[in-house]
């Protein structure tokens, strides 16, 4: 008997109204563009981490205060709030803050800080302040706000040393958010390269490289990451120190994303297109460039933004135990510091105002590498 | 082919009005559109039409194991002479999740899939999974379960059942994994086997082979089989009658040799030109059916097929649905072309 | 199958021994020695020693010699009499020291561990069954916060917590009463609650891990062809769930165990140093920043051992639970 299969087998995808047609005839960008652009929180992580990225590139504009200014007489100063209406319940056009005054806790005898309600402060935009380089090239001392001396604004609140805190945190972003980024891309290209040569060449080659990855996988990382960064000499310049906190993490992140290539490598390999463009006659670069990169690249940026939260993580532990990012540099795991002592937190609960960065800034990582990798896959439903 | 006298008889299993919609990013898929049919026993009823026309979820839908988001309305309605509490239940208003439904499936209705790979765990050995669904209805008493199962892999054709009952699914071939399913399925005495492209995943030989297993064994059993395919070779070795689905419908049902020597819809018409015949013309090019299936997500009321029908009647056929017109007693279609030949009864 | 774990085995040597190179050559990696670092607390203590006295103690201690040789006489002594050198810190042959912390690291690693599965995996089923539900939403939010948040600082909010709530941080193992006091069941009942903080605390985020790799995999399983043959067949539903999609999804879960054991002891290291907690992670941070390297080589070679025996077994677990590989073996 003959039972051929008489009906063409198609994808439901293909047909299609008019209104989604288009999709099904895009390119894989689009395609992933427009998968992307439905993942709600994906989008709404990406707007923020935006927004937190430009907070740290104009972080000397923003930030009141430079990074080692402080006020004695106002240490551990609670924040201020920003009020529109004042003690007398009338209006104003403009935000200000109270002054602070210094009293002692009738009970606990304890020195704690009232808000002034003689002292009213109302907040300036672009006002002069503290000298620095606009982006690191053009000297300036244009602050986006401050208040009139002799009157302080701490929006978050002070440090043991009366240091701001918000303005600590948004310079401290300058190095929290670029660590991982830096280590993640030195991360990818040195995974990306062995991981590539792994898949590639195949044979004893990937053997070897296979039993070094497995070998740095196998000790904790961060009894390692301390071992290394107890290897840190100390009283470093900022910069060697930031290189070296880099290349630590690097060192350490690339044996993820060269498993990824390695795998999507060996998978795509032996795809039948691949097959065909070889006995096509197509050379192996054009085969790498044309028919495989573009194949595996999306799971590389998906692995790469998901190893972006790790990074984060990690410097804030490294720094908090005071292994990573040492003073005077400072990163929100410098900042944490502080909160290592329950007291302190007890006391003083802005103190982890950074944990609540910290945790943002996760948190909007792995929902943007979420959506990227459901996006990643549109043929997936 | 079915008699004047059969059709007196009360059908099996009778399905009326069967609906089934599903929420989609896209919008609300009416993916089943009011699906009637009778199934009798001891006879083989085919639900023949294209991938995504919306006959696996018919068959499913008979004993709910459609997933959460089909939203299925309608009736069908199970009648076993053999057992009381089984005359004229509505599978459909049964919970789909509850103990009567769970006692029909598997005992009364059972059903093989397509893909016998995927349809049998990898995790268990081919005896557990079989035994499972006698120690649920037939015995507790696992010895006499490995006994019955033993037994009908022997019925199926499998030697070495001893062995063969402590292997996994990975260690038989795709046509011994599909008898496997087949014994499985047998194994409680069906009264009706819903066999969802029982072969399309075997090669030819041994789609024959297990077609051919399956008509022993209806002969033997007297059940009823509702046959799921595309395949009309098929139909037309296993049926007696058949129901032709396009978009969620029916378009045309009638006994298997009207549909084949008689057929009046276009579509079954086009399927029909589509298929090769022994004895064809070699040299000519097999036709196929122009265009694509919508996709049936709001659609207007008209013919689904109008878009691809060489037929179509501008203004009759796109502006309104297509009700059922009966050519024969036994042969309904639903197309406007023959409304005029209508014995009366539409809908 | 018994041919499978052999050649597992015998793959690890290789991998043990430039495991043991990579450790002592980080340990070595820090600038100046044991001694150094010594004699700059002894300076800092008002005791200044000369080049001549540093020169000795560096003889004595066998720190005079090229690297390749103290780790090739480290290598011989651990291989030869289980040796692991001696700790300059604590003055005691690195095995003491290690056998007074191993037991109670093992112990919060391992309920840690059991912790963290107990809790994911009826979670992690939970989520997928019941897709977005309320629960849903609510577990993963809470995995999502988990794997977000930084232990060492959880371990900081719940200290202030359980200090508010109960007037005690509850810091270290054992209260004060007990440290010293021999074993009783009050001590294991102390021990017990004082495990509380640091199990969550280690286990929070591969619990959310966990949660989340279980529910994907659950969601996988959920919709598999085999789980309607089951449903065809009249199982009942709850039966099919832990029967078919529980059983599959738990493949994946069993494999992440040697990972697991090795990001319960990072978790570990750093929560013990904020809590206080009388196991390796403080020993082994000041025996890295005292250039106690005997002590700090055996415990980063002994953690990262573990791992590798984590990994093992799990792909041996794996390789049995798999009937694949399993029926390879069966030699029909």
């Amino acid at each position: 008997m003959r039972t051929l299969p008489v009906f063409r087998r198609q994808k439901p995808e293909v047909f299609n109204t008019a209104k989604t047609k288009d999709a099904n005839y895009s390119s894989q960008w689009r395609l992933i563009y427009l998968r992307f652009k439905k993942h709600k929180l994906a989008r709404a992580s990406l707007v923020i981490l935006a927004l937190l990225y430009a907070a740290a590139i104009f972080a000397q504009f923003i930030a009141p205060y430079g990074l080692q200014s402080y006020d004695s007489k106002y240490v551990n100063a609670p924040p201020m709030g920003l009020k529109l209406i004042d003690a007398d319940g009338k209006f104003h056009f403009k935000p200000f803050v109270y002054g602070l005054k210094s009293e002692r806790d009738p009970e606990t005898m304890r020195k704690i800080f009232v808000a002034d309600t003689d002292k009213r402060y109302p907040i300036q935009f672009f006002v002069k302040g503290e000298e620095y380089k606009f982006l690191g090239l053009i000297p300036t001392s244009l602050h986006l706000m401050g208040v009139e001396e002799p009157g302080r604004i701490f929006l978050l609140g002070t440090d043991g040393m009366g240091r701001d805190m918000f303005s600590r945190i948004v310079l401290g972003s300058q190095v929290s958010l670029s660590i991982p980024l830096v280590g993640v891309g030195i991360s990818f290209i040195i995974g990306l390269f062995i991981g590539g040569i792994s898949g590639y060449f195949g044979g004893w080659l990937d053997s070897a490289i296979q039993r070094l990855i497995e070998i740095i996988r196998s000790f904790p990382t961060l009894p390692l990451w301390m071992a290394l960064s107890a290897a840190i000499p100390p009283r470093i310049p900022v910069v060697t120190m930031y290189l070296y906190i880099v290349i630590i993490f690097a060192f350490i992140g690339w044996t993820d994303l060269a498993r990824v290539v390695r795998g999507k490598f060996i998978a795509l390999k032996n795809e039948d297109y691949v097959i065909a463009a070889k006995i096509a006659g197509v050379s192996d670069a054009k085969i790498i460039i044309k028919h495989l990169l573009p194949g595996f690249i999306s799971y590389l940026v998906v692995a790469t933004t998901l190893a972006i939260p790790g990074m984060i993580l990690a410097e804030t532990a490294m720094s908090f135990l005071g292994l990573g990012i040492r003073s005077p540099a400072t990163s929100w795991g410098v900042l944490l510091q502080e909160a290592q002592k329950i007291e302190n937190v007890a006391l003083y609960p802005w103190k982890l105002f950074p944990l609540g960065i910290v945790i943002l800034t996760v948190l909007t990582y792995n929902f943007l590498g979420d959506g990227l990798r459901d996006a990643a896959d549109p043929y997936k439903k | 082919m079915t008699t004047q006298a059969a059709r007196t008889e009360q059908p099996l299993l009778s399905v009326q009005d069967l609906k089934i919609r599903i929420e989609t990013d896209n919008g609300v898929m009416q993916a089943v559109d009011g699906v009637d049919f009778n199934i009798y026993k001891g006879k083989t009823l085919g639900l023949v039409g294209e991938s995504g026309c919306g006959k696996s979820l018919t068959s499913r839908s008979i004993i709910s194991i459609n997933p959460k988001e089909c939203e299925t309305t309608g009736s069908a309605v199970y009648h076993s002479e053999s057992e009381k509490a089984l005359h004229n239940l509505d599978l459909l208003s049964l919970p789909p999740t509850g103990k009567r439904i769970r006692s029909i499936r598997g005992r009364k209705i059972a059903m093989i899939f397509q893909e016998p790979m995927t349809a049998f765990s990898p995790m268990y050995t081919i005896g557990n999974q079989i035994m499972e669904a006698i120690l649920i209805h037939r015995t507790k008493d696992k010895k006499k379960a490995k006994k019955i199962a033993l037994e009908m892999l022997a019925k199926v054709g499998i030697s070495d059942q001893e062995k063969r009952f402590d292997q996994y699914p990975h260690e038989f071939s795709g046509g011994m994994r599909q008898r496997a399913m087949i014994s499985m399925a047998l194994s409680c005495n069906p009264e009706l086997l819903i066999a969802d492209e029982p072969t399309t995943a075997l090669d030819v030989t041994i789609q024959a082979q297990v077609l051919e297993l399956m008509r022993e064994l209806q002969k033997e059993l007297g059940m009823a089989i509702l046959l799921v395919t595309h395949d009309l070779g098929i139909i037309a070795k296993m049926c007696d009658e058949v129901a032709v689905m396009y978009l969620g419908k029916i378009v045309e049902q009638a006994p298997v040799k009207e549909i084949f020597y008689n057929p009046k819809h276009p579509y079954t018409k086009g399927l029909l030109k589509s298929m090769p015949r022994l004895g064809g013309n070699k040299s000519k090019r097999l036709d196929s059916i122009e265009g694509a299936v919508p996709m049936p997500i709001g659609l207007p009321p008209m013919c689904g097929f109008y878009d691809r029908c060489k037929d179509r009647i501008e203004g009759v056929c796109n502006t309104k649905a297509v009700p059922k017109t009966h050519i024969s007693d036994q042969h309904s279609v639903r197309c406007f072309l023959y409304e005029d030949q209508s014995e009366g009864e539409s809908q | 199958m018994l041919q499978y774990i052999i050649k597992r085995i015998l793959l690890v040597i290789p991998v043990v021994i430039l495991i043991s190179f990579i450790v002592f050559y980080i340990i070595q990696l820090p600038p100046g020695d044991y001694v150094s670092s010594y004699s700059a607390k002894m300076s800092a203590a008002g005791e200044v020693m000369t080049q001549a006295e540093m020169d000795e103690m560096r003889a004595n201690l066998g720190l005079d010699r090229p690297v390749y040789e103290q780790y090739f006489v480290w290598m011989k002594k651990i291989i030869l009499h289980g040796d692991f050198g001696f700790s300059f810190n604590f003055n005691k042959p690195v095995i003491d020291v290690v056998g007074q912390y191993i037991v109670l690291t093992l112990v919060v690693s391992l309920v840690t561990m059991l912790f963290q599965y107990a809790v994911a995996i009826p979670i992690g089923i939970y989520t997928a069954v019941k897709q977005y539900s309320a629960g849903d939403y609510f577990f993963s939010g809470l995995s999502f916060i988990g794997m977000a948040t930084p232990n060492f600082l959880l371990a900081i909010i719940l200290m202030y917590l359980s200090y508010n709530w109960f007037g005690d941080p509850l810091l270290g193992l054992f209260s004060s009463e007990y440290v010293n006091a021999p074993w009783s069941m009050a001590k294991v009942f102390d021990l017990m609650k004082h495990m509380i903080i640091p199990v969550i605390v280690i286990g929070l985020s591969s619990t959310a891990d966990l949660v989340r790799i279980m529910r994907g995999q659950m969601l996988d399983e959920l919709n598999k062809p085999s789980v309607v043959t089951a449903r065809a067949k009249g199982l009942s539903e709850m039966s099919i769930l832990f029967k078919y999609p529980t059983r599959a999804a738990l493949n994946p879960i069993v494999s992440t165990l040697g990972w697991s054991l090795s990001s319960i002891f990072t978790g570990a290291t750093i929560t013990a140093i904020v809590l206080n907690l009388p196991i390796q992670g403080p020993v082994m941070y000041n025996a890295l920043l005292g250039q106690d390297m005997y002590l700090a080589g055996s415990w980063l070679l002994f953690m990262a051992l573990l791992t590798v025996i984590g990994t093992l077994i799990s792909d041996i677990l794996l390789a049995w639970l798999d009937p694949k590989i399993r029926t390879e073996f069966r030699g029909n």
